[in-house]
């Protein structure tokens, strides 16, 4: 048995120290924003999820002028931008989309200031660009306590509004009337977003961030509805992808020409998407079978009443 | 500062100003400000593809928005679009990271594409900023009437027979247009503030469309020539300089509009509450 593994794969996955380290500290972010992105996915805010994991980026490459450590940087832009976009906020979905755009835009161009600064004092622009494509193989140990610490905490925080969330998305003007406060809900739902997405673009890069966020949890929302159920299949399917995709890129320094390993982003990504691409066929599928189910019953029924008359 | 050096800079950036002027208008009507970042920075794996295959980074990049644009109308036909276009975008930069890592070039070009290069214009791109350029505005003014029903009423334009979804499309590929004609010379991340900030600046003061397209052209080009002087001035980069432009315009656009609308309650008679 061991024998046609060692033939298939080149070996060491599991005895190598880094890729212990990227599937722990992947599994956990990609379980933190799966549990995040579900609400993320069903309030219509995956631009705003988006827009953190790269404002983050911002205060990393911020942090990095100034000599604060990066995941200060990090934390503090995220929690900073998240409040501002929940405060400036507007209650209608396309207004809300425009205002978080010029809050982005202002920090992207805030980011090319401080690379600006940074390639001047005499940093070479690689180290910006690996703060938002990340890399899963080179994560810094010192990291994964805070890591594991704020993403405890962002779960908890979405636990904690989770009840208030589910009510606002059955319906605001119920949840509104039950007492239920919702802009504290919002901002406390930010703040958890934003936590748990930057640990993610912080220990694995801005890129991913914004998949394993949206991408399980908008799997799990094609196969059901229900919102604890939901985050459960969330979960299984984002660490799902992130352990499969760790495993090819690793394997693919054996195979690929010139031995250049794929990046662990880029096949976790493609997992990721081919998942959602297949619930949604998946879907479509299983909704012409019901209607043609339908329409037999239909049938069947309309028959039987013409044969009883 | 009008050095013959900067001339061609100086056209290029007209050009990309009217364009994302008039199509900036649109993305603000129709909310679709995610697919004005998703375009231009999902395109940048287009090029990073071309680099890898050998080809032109231009026609990489044009394929690669064309191809985003179609991808997401077509899926968030029946899906959440906002979700759609997040996961078609990190697809997309996953793809960029890949070529990159295959062609073992690292980040400068890269870099380049994200944030620009305006003060190291070809006269060879020149040609095709204005050919592009010209045909996406050309597009928006084509379809100016049945674009602007569809987006301000979505609804009533799909129940009077109006064609939302291919609209949707259409508006799709102008983006992807105007994005290939810009991006290669200044960078993903300004035309991205450019389609967003003087656009909803306008959109908020305007009272009809038409105003609001002439402001929003107006506004674009000044930001962008206050950025060029600014940033030849200052050494700053061109991106910070438009990114925190367009910003300041729209809150001043915001505040302004509060502070009339203020005065307006305290007593104050004005025009459009007497008309």
């Amino acid at each position: 048995m061991t024998g046609i593994r060692m033939g298939i794969f080149s070996g060491g996955f599991f005895t190598t120290e880094a890729v212990w380290t990227a599937l722990l500290v992947g599994g956990f972010a990609a379980l933190v924003a799966a549990v995040a992105g579900v609400f993320t996915v069903m309030r219509g805010q995956s631009f705003a999820g988006h827009a953190l994991a790269d404002l983050g980026a911002v205060g990393g490459s911020g942090a990095f002028l100034l000599g604060v450590s990066q995941l200060w940087g990090f934390v503090g832009a995220g929690v900073l931008a998240a409040i501002v976009l929940e405060v400036i906020g507007l209650h209608r979905v396309r207004e809300r989309d425009i205002a978080t755009g010029i809050v982005f835009g202002f920090g992207l161009g805030l980011t090319a200031l401080f690379l600006y600064l940074g390639t001047t004092l005499g940093h070479s622009s690689n180290q910006a660009v690996a703060v938002l494509f990340g890399s899963l193989f080179s994560i810094d140990p010192g990291v994964v306590g805070p890591v594991i610490g704020l993403g405890v905490l962002s779960l908890a925080l979405v636990m904690l509004v989770s009840r208030w969330l589910s009510l606002e998305a059955l319906d605001a003007d119920i949840a509104r009337a039950r007492g239920v406060p919702v802009r504290l809900a919002g901002v406390l739902f930010m703040v958890a977003l934003a936590l748990a997405v930057e640990l993610t673009a912080l220990s694995i890069g801005a890129v991913l961030a914004t998949a394993l966020l949206i991408g399980p949890a908008a799997c799990a929302l094609q196969v059901t509805s229900r919102i604890p159920r939901a985050m459960w299949v969330a979960v299984v399917v984002g660490v799902g992808c992130t352990v499969l995709g760790i495993f090819i890129s690793y394997e693919s320094y054996a195979w690929s020409p010139g031995h250049r390993a794929w990046p662990a982003s880029f096949c976790i990504v493609a997992i990721v998407f081919v998942c959602y691409l297949s619930t949604r066929v998946w879907n479509t599928v299983s909704a012409a079978m019901t209607r043609r189910r339908g329409v037999r019953r239909v049938g069947q029924v309309s028959e039987r009443i013409r044969e009883g008359n | 500062m009008f050095a013959p050096f900067m001339t061609d800079t100086w056209i290029a950036a007209t050009i990309v100003a009217l364009v994302a002027g008039c199509v900036g208008v649109f993305v603000v009507l129709r909310g679709d400000a995610f697919l004005a970042h998703a375009i231009p920075h999902g395109s940048f794996a287009g090029a990073a593809g071309a680099i890898f295959f050998g080809l032109s980074p231009l026609l990489g990049m044009g394929l690669a928005a064309a191809a985003a644009a179609l991808v997401i109308a077509v899926l968030s036909r029946r899906g959440r679009r906002d979700a759609v276009t997040a996961l078609l975008l990190a697809l997309l930069l996953g793809m960029g990271v890949l070529f990159l890592t295959l062609s073992g070039q690292y980040s400068n070009q890269a870099y380049g594409l994200l944030f620009g290069q305006i003060l190291g214009v070809s006269k060879g791109e020149l040609v095709w900023v204005v050919l592009l350029g010209a045909v996406s505005i050309a597009g928006i003014f084509v379809l100016f009437r049945p674009l602007l029903y569809t987006s301000l009423l979505p609804e009533m334009a799909a129940a009077s027979g109006a064609a939302p979804g291919g609209m949707t499309v259409a508006f799709s590929l102008i983006l992807a247009l105007a994005t290939t004609a810009s991006v290669p010379i200044v960078g993903a991340l300004l035309m991205f503030s450019l389609l967003v900030g003087p656009p909803a600046a306008a959109c908020v003061l305007a009272v009809t469309p038409g105003r609001a397209l002439v402001w929003s052209v107006c506004g674009s080009l000044g930001i962008v020539w206050a950025s060029i002087a600014i940033s030849f001035g200052t050494d700053l980069p061109v991106g910070f300089c438009v990114a925190t432009l367009s910003g300041v315009s729209y809150a001043v656009a915001r505040g302004w509009v509060r502070a009339r609308r203020r005065m307006t309650q305290t007593g104050r008679p004005d025009l459009e509450s007497a008309r």
